[in-house]
């Protein structure tokens, strides 16, 4: 069954039950004004009116809905307009009874009677609404024992209604005792007035004039039912119902102590609506930044809470960031604040708007008097964030020792939750800005991937096949081949010192270098010589640059180079099956910067055959430790390249590689390291 | 990690290098020339023995500051520096740079000759 349908129903019963009570209690009049003997007691017209209270709170529950606490003083309105328009009808039927006054009309009991039942419809109509509003009121906040209690209260109540079905009058031992007991309950009920904390000020008005005037009906209500009463005609006689007055009774106690209570709270109600606005402010405050707002709201927002949490008269904040100082003032001029800064007497305070606060301070200093033609008391806070002071907030009163300890916790929670929200806000834009470099990186990851030959000569003459990493997201080892002209190759192994961006930067340099030397057919020597002019332009004092340049004559098969400072490179003779450095002096490239480096160079001949092969490295792959800190080292390097020279590049690459990682472990290489291996063929033997 | 100590002695300005040099402890030893050039010493001695590891940027701070000391006449010896660190010098041809002696006392006496 949904609401609907029980509203209705209920509104239908209770209707039904009045009429037959209303019913009833003229044929019992007839009965007794005829004295027929057909008496069926007061058993009927009872049952009547218990199905109509009954139908009556069904209704009334089903349409008052809970409480929560926009709607208190909504409640109190329904009573109060319940109570009126009953209280209207009522003083109708009484102008009724006025203008017929000592006439047969309004002196016939039949008359008395319909009107006397209009009047109990009337005041079990507002009753039982104005129970419903106070066992809402009652039950806000309930817990397990309040709700069982107001159960019981309620069976009471029903057993009350029972209890009236033996016709016990008022004055009588059990109807005394019937009583004491709602009064009872009633009493410790009564009590349970939380609602009206969450009332303002205004609204506590507005429900003590409710509840005072629902006071005032229920009592008009006994006035008029006394008087229909001492006609001594009505049938039923609704004040000898223990039901009736143990309701009066409750309801009436409720009102009165809801007045009381609500009038003693009216002088601290301020108290209450300052401390919900602060803990309003909080959430904004706390809320600023995920919603978006920018630092300058949530400075404006820190600013107004604080003010209106201490009564400020006026205040002012101070940040320092990005170079820039933000100042915002609140009912002040620029003026005032240069004298008020002059005025601090506190060195604490001095500190804090000198924004060179060091440690924790101590609460009690943050409030001082100062002499300022208009303002008398100061509170200073600062703003911290990530433990450095970045601002502070200062706030005014005209009053000396305005400020108290109590203000001093408020402000500084409001400038914590601001300092969390503007910390989150710089943590979101730091996390922006890092993505951004992230992707930039990534970026100059693929153009120096770019930088590195894609396809490598693999021809009748040479096969070369190479690798390299970086140990950073960048690095600064470089390879490259090209064949400037046919059968002539140029071959170049470098290594910037460092490692990371800047060393990226060079490597990028460096093959300029070689693509404009290279493809002139220079001799290694005069490369080295002129790559070392070149750099020196535009290395860093610091830096230098280390490789080794190839000149490979296919048609001879000979190969010449020479060595700027970089590890010597490995040659494998495949008929001695013997491999052995390729020496030669020299030195790194950017290290002397004029033209004596000249002197330095020198460069080397050696003739191969087919199934030789080279080896070209940088010292990331010597230099790679394991986890007892031993390095790769060059003669590890040298053996695990003569166990795999004989097969082909590609092999010969990998099987280093598979003993490097086998040896390093799970360690990581902290330098860029590169491999190169060129394997010669004999075209003129085949 | 590197520990670098220095003393004055007899107008010798000592430099002692302990440990490894790498991108991020280059710089004590870089600042470690730079007070000597700046107190106008113009004999350096530096004591390598402790030296277990030199990286390109630590010898990079050696190559820095070659051009300057050529100009204000400073005299720089090395001495001690275990083979594994030597091989690093005479791969780069360092070692044609800079004045490196076995002792002590050969690099004080290369200094005054």
């Amino acid at each position: 069954m949904s609401d609907k349908v029980k509203i209705r129903l209920s509104f239908l019963g209770a209707i039904i039950c009045w009429l037959l009570f209303t019913g009833a209690s003229i044929y019992l009049l007839l009965v007794q004004s005829y004295d027929m003997k057909v008496d069926f007691s007061n058993f009927f017209p009872q049952l009547c009116f218990t199905g109509f209270v009954l139908s009556t709170f069904a209704y009334y529950r089903y349409i008052i809905t809970k409480a929560d606490s926009l709607n208190f003083t909504d409640l109190l309105w329904k009573v109060f307009i319940t109570g009126l328009i009953t209280t209207l009808i009522s003083l109708a039927i009484q102008l009724f009874f006025s203008i017929f006054a000592r006439t047969t009309l309004v002196e016939s009991p039949l008359t008395i009677n319909f009107f006397y039942n209009i009047l109990v419809g009337l005041v079990v109509i507002f009753m039982v609404s104005t129970l419903v509003v106070w066992k809402r009121l009652i039950l806000y906040q309930k817990s397990k024992n309040l709700l069982k209690l107001w159960s019981f209260f309620e069976i009471a109540l029903v057993a009350s209604l029972l209890f009236d079905f033996w016709g016990i009058q008022f004055g009588e031992p059990y109807f005394q005792l019937a009583l004491v007991v709602l009064g009872l309950f009633s009493i410790i009920l009564v009590f349970n007035l939380k609602w009206v904390a969450y009332l303002n000020f205004k609204q506590k008005w507005k429900g003590i004039l409710f509840i005072l005037l629902s006071g005032i009906y229920l009592y008009h209500f006994l006035l008029k039912l006394s008087w229909f009463v001492a006609t001594d005609m009505v049938i039923m006689n609704l004040l000898d119902r223990v039901f009736i007055l143990g309701l009066f009774a409750f309801l009436f106690l409720y009102a009165v102590i809801s007045i009381l209570v609500t009038l003693f709270n009216l002088p601290t109600s301020s108290v209450f609506e300052q401390k919900l606005k602060e803990a309003l402010d909080f959430q904004k405050l706390s809320q600023s930044i995920p919603r978006g707002e920018t630092k300058d709201q949530t400075y404006e927002i820190l600013l107004e809470s604080s003010m209106s949490a201490v009564f400020a008269d006026a205040a002012w904040l101070e940040v320092q960031e990005d170079g820039g100082i933000t100042q915002i003032i609140r009912n002040l001029k620029d003026e005032d604040v240069d004298e008020i800064k002059a005025s601090i007497k506190g060195e604490t305070i001095k500190a804090i708007l000198r924004l060179a606060l060091k440690n924790e301070v101590n609460p009690g200093k943050l409030t001082d008097d100062i002499k300022h033609s208009k303002f008398k008391s100061i509170i200073a806070l600062p703003i911290m964030v990530q433990n450095n002071q970045i601002g502070f907030i200062v706030l005014l009163n005209e009053v000396s020792e305005a400020f108290n300890r109590e203000m001093v916790n408020i402000i500084t929670t409001f400038v914590n939750q601001a300092s969390v929200s503007l910390e989150n806000l710089s943590l979101i834009q730091e996390s922006i800005e890092n993505e951004r470099y992230k992707e930039q990186l990534k970026i100059a990851k693929n153009v120096q991937k770019s930088l590195l030959p894609k396809e490598l000569v693999n021809n009748d003459h040479l096969t070369v096949s190479a690798f390299s990493m970086a140990a950073d997201e960048v690095g600064g080892d470089y390879y490259d081949i090209l064949e400037y002209r046919e059968n002539r190759f140029g071959l170049i192994i470098g290594d910037v010192s460092g490692k990371g961006t800047s060393a990226a930067f060079q490597m990028a340099q460096m093959k300029g270098i070689f693509h404009s030397l290279a493809n002139q057919g220079i001799s290694p020597s005069d490369f080295n010589k002129k790559a070392n002019i070149a750099l020196s332009h535009c290395l860093e004092r610091s830096s230098f640059i280390t490789s080794t340049y190839f000149d490979i004559n296919t048609e001879e098969n000979i190969l010449t180079f020479s060595r700027a400072g970089h590890c010597p490179s490995l040659f494998y003779c495949k008929n001695k099956d013997e491999v052995n450095y390729l020496k030669c002096d020299g030195m790194g490239l950017g290290m002397v910067r004029n033209s004596s480096y000249d002197d330095y160079v020198h460069s080397n001949t050696v003739s191969y055959h087919a199934g030789d092969t080279l080896l070209l490295y940088t010292d990331g792959i010597t230099e790679a430790k394991n986890s007892d800190g031993e390095q790769f080292g060059d003669n590890r390097l040298k053996e695990s390249f003569t166990a795999h020279a004989s097969k082909a590049p590609d092999q010969v690459k990998e099987g280093i590689k598979n003993d490097l990682s086998q040896f390093i472990g799970g360690m990581m290489i902290d330098d860029d390291y590169t491999l190169v291996v060129v394997q010669f063929k004999d075209k003129k033997n085949g | 990690m590197a520990e670098i100590s220095t003393e004055n002695n007899n107008g010798i300005h000592f430099i002692t290098v302990n440990g490894e040099i790498d991108a991020g402890s280059s710089i004590y030893l870089d600042n470690a020339l730079k007070e000597a050039m700046d107190n106008g010493e113009k004999k350096i001695v530096a004591d390598l023995s402790g030296l277990d590891y030199i990286s390109s940027a630590g010898l990079g701070v050696f190559i820095s500051h070659l051009d300057e000391f050529k100009l204000q006449n400073i005299e720089l010896a090395l001495f001690g520096i275990n083979d594994t660190v030597k091989q690093v010098f005479d791969i780069l041809g360092l070692e044609k740079l800079l004045t490196i002696e076995n002792t002590k006392e050969e690099a004080i006496k290369s200094l005054d000759e």
